[in-house]
């Protein structure tokens, strides 16, 4: 059933009517991406091997962003109000620094290595999965609205996130499981709904994340509402507008672990995520399984969105804006797509959680910089660099 | 002929198909028809009538609710103008036709490559192969869908209305690449319509189907008669035959008596 003409388009033309009919000019100056196409296009024709010239472009991408990515690591690690210079940072992170009686060197190494350095994996991982997964799931489903919390599970993570704490549990030890569980538990109340409702489709498959998502979200509500004001209430509502603070070697072990076993066969299931993006009776036609590999990808992202959420609260709209980045940049095959996304969400949300913790005298929650920062931003894609990836009709 | 002929002749054969959406509301009943390998076999009927339906059957898209259907090869499928929602470029569209060819975790090679630019050559395409995919006209796309089926080496290849999006002269063309591909490479050619004309062009069998339950399978010759058409369509037709360097068309023109 999940192939039927009217369950595969659903979602997206409202979307691209609406851009049709707003945004874009007819007449849209040629981009620098289609000129070089073209250019590349002539040579190919005039060479008997035309698959060098073939090659997409912007090779120098990943290069550059990881670069990047390595000076926003550095940057992170000696800024903060514990100022460090970057050559004892780099000593104390290869534990080239001499071992010394002095309480000063002490203390560059407890903030180094205990503080800054966890901290900064656990947001790197965070940023380059939630950017990969939401570049996902926006392929599964057509739709440029759809992020990686689109079936509930974060909304099921955070009730879990929120239930632990108000129960008195406040290390990662229960934190992190009780999380983890009910948003995995979320993925499972979707699937059964999706299933009642006979739709496998995308359309049932967001509804059903809309419904789960609204009763997580009611029962978080309900819990925060009864939580001790005085003891528990601050520290709840803290961890629910996110935070990397608690950051320590355990979490980033658990978050490791989640991010290479879903992030992994996504990027490995790139060429089927393409075939997916046609929509369902193509994608079928083609030889997918769509339904089959629709859910595959599903699962592995719900697992990841369980285990961020788990680890930080929630980080809302990176997953939603930087795929739009990534798009714009190398265009929709998710072999290049999910790459660079996961590279620029990582850098991304490094930033963002290093402003986090420098721009005022107090921690700002780091879910409340990504949105504050993300929702102009999504804006801004959204209105003036659509088309190079989005269709234009 | 003999069932073990027909075995061997048949690329596709339906019996006693019948299919819903919603319970009780029968798209098709008790649905018989056989086509034949290496001809060329049109669908035909109003709009409505469950012709797409019976496509997505014969791709295995949809399974039917009784019945069996027998397919004696891989298909492929080109739909109608092809709305993307992604940008890719036409030689990613059609390397997206080797995905039977690709393993799970792996993506096409080197040598997919080549044969998705080869196919897009055979069309005469190749010069579109970086351009992207949604800034092609609605004749370009349609010739990369077809290069995309085409790569896919399947023996059997199936149109959803080829053409109905298109003007007149890029109709003509995509019809005769239709016929190129089962007279020179003896695919078979399965195609839906509700132009009569184009079945007339190219068809040797039409599978007419009328109403919920009534259809009519045969040679094109049989099928579509002036009495058969008028049935089903309700208005006064008349078949003629032009002739053109002694070569006979069939035409069909409907009529307008004066009021």
């Amino acid at each position: 059933m999940e192939s039927n003409k009217t369950s595969s388009a659903s979602i997206a033309p409202p979307f691209k009517t609406e851009q049709d009919s707003q945004l874009t000019p007819p007449q849209e100056p040629q981009d620098v991406t289609k000129s070089s196409g073209e250019n590349n296009m002539n040579k190919s024709l005039s060479t008997p091997s035309p698959s060098l010239s073939l090659k997409a472009k912007g090779g120098y991408l990943f290069p550059l962003l990881i670069l990047i990515l390595l000076a926003s690591v550095v940057l992170s690690l000696i800024i903060g109000r514990y100022e460090l210079s970057p050559s004892e940072a780099f000593k104390i992170l290869f534990g080239l620094n001499e071992t010394t009686e002095d309480l000063s060197s002490l203390n560059d190494t407890i903030v180094i290595r205990t503080l800054r350095l966890p901290r900064i994996l656990l947001v790197i991982l965070s940023g380059m999965g939630l950017a990969l997964c939401g570049a996902a799931m926006q392929g599964v489903f057509r739709n440029p609205l759809v992020g990686p919390e689109i079936l509930g599970v974060s909304s099921g993570a955070s009730f879990g996130g929120v239930l632990a704490l108000s129960l008195g549990f406040s290390g990662g030890a229960a934190l992190i499981p009780f999380s983890f569980v009910f948003g995995c538990g979320a993925l499972v109340l979707a699937f059964f709904l999706s299933r009642l409702a006979r739709q496998s489709s995308t359309l049932g498959l967001v509804l059903a994340g809309i419904v789960v998502g609204g009763l997580f979200g009611a029962l978080t509500g309900a819990v925060t509402y009864f939580a001790d004001p005085e003891s528990r209430l601050p520290g709840l509502l803290y961890w629910l507008m996110g935070s990397f603070a608690r950051a320590n070697p355990d979490s980033v072990l658990f978050l490791t672990i989640v991010t290479i076993a879903s992030t992994i066969p996504l990027m490995g299931l790139s060429w089927r995520l393409n075939v997916l993006s046609l929509g369902d009776t193509d994608a079928a036609s083609l030889g997918i399984r769509v339904s089959l590999l629709r859910w595959a990808v599903v699962i592995l992202v719900s697992l990841f969105v369980a285990a961020q959420v788990a680890v930080s609260g929630g980080v809302g709209w990176v997953g939603l804006v930087i795929p739009h980045l990534g798009r714009m940049l190398v265009g929709p095959d998710h072999g290049r797509l999910l790459p660079i996304s996961a590279l620029l969400g990582g850098i991304y949300l490094l930033l963002m959680d290093t402003l986090a913790r420098t721009l005022a005298p107090f921690e700002i929650p780091i879910g409340l910089m990504t949105s504050l920062v993300g929702t102009p931003l999504f804006a801004f894609f959204f209105i003036k660099l659509r088309g190079r990836g989005w269709t234009n009709d | 002929m003999t069932e073990s002929q027909n075995l061997l002749d048949n690329a596709v054969q339906g019996s006693n198909l019948s299919f819903f959406y919603e319970p009780s509301q029968w798209v098709f009943q008790d649905l018989n028809f056989s086509f034949r390998k290496g001809a060329i076999n049109a669908i035909l009927g109003l709009n409505g009538c469950g012709k797409t339906t019976l496509l997505k059957i014969i791709l295995g898209v949809l399974k039917p609710k009784t019945g069996t259907l027998k397919r004696f090869g891989e298909t492929a499928f080109v739909p109608q103008i092809f709305q993307a929602v992604f940008s890719f470029r036409a030689l990613d569209m059609v390397l997206m036709g080797r995905t039977r060819h690709v393993g799970l975790f792996s993506r096409p090679s080197k040598k997919d490559e080549l044969l998705a630019l080869k196919a897009m050559e055979k069309l005469g395409i190749e010069n579109l192969a970086l351009r992207p995919y949604p800034e092609l006209s609605g004749g370009q796309r349609q010739l990369v869908i077809l290069a995309r089926a085409l790569v896919s080496e399947a023996k059997i290849l199936i149109f959803d209305e080829p053409s109905s999006a298109l003007d007149l002269g890029n109709q003509v063309l995509v019809l005769r690449r239709m016929r190129e591909l089962s007279r020179k490479d003896s695919l078979t050619v399965i195609f839906t319509t509700h132009m009569p004309q184009q079945a007339l062009s190219i068809a040797d069998e039409v599978l007419l189907m009328t109403a919920q339950n009534s259809f009519l399978a045969g040679s094109t010759e049989e099928i579509l008669t002036e009495e058969n058409l008028e049935n089903v369509y309700g208005i006064e037709v008349k078949l003629l035959e032009v002739e053109k360097d002694g070569k006979k068309t069939k035409a069909l023109i409907s009529l307008f008596p004066d009021v």
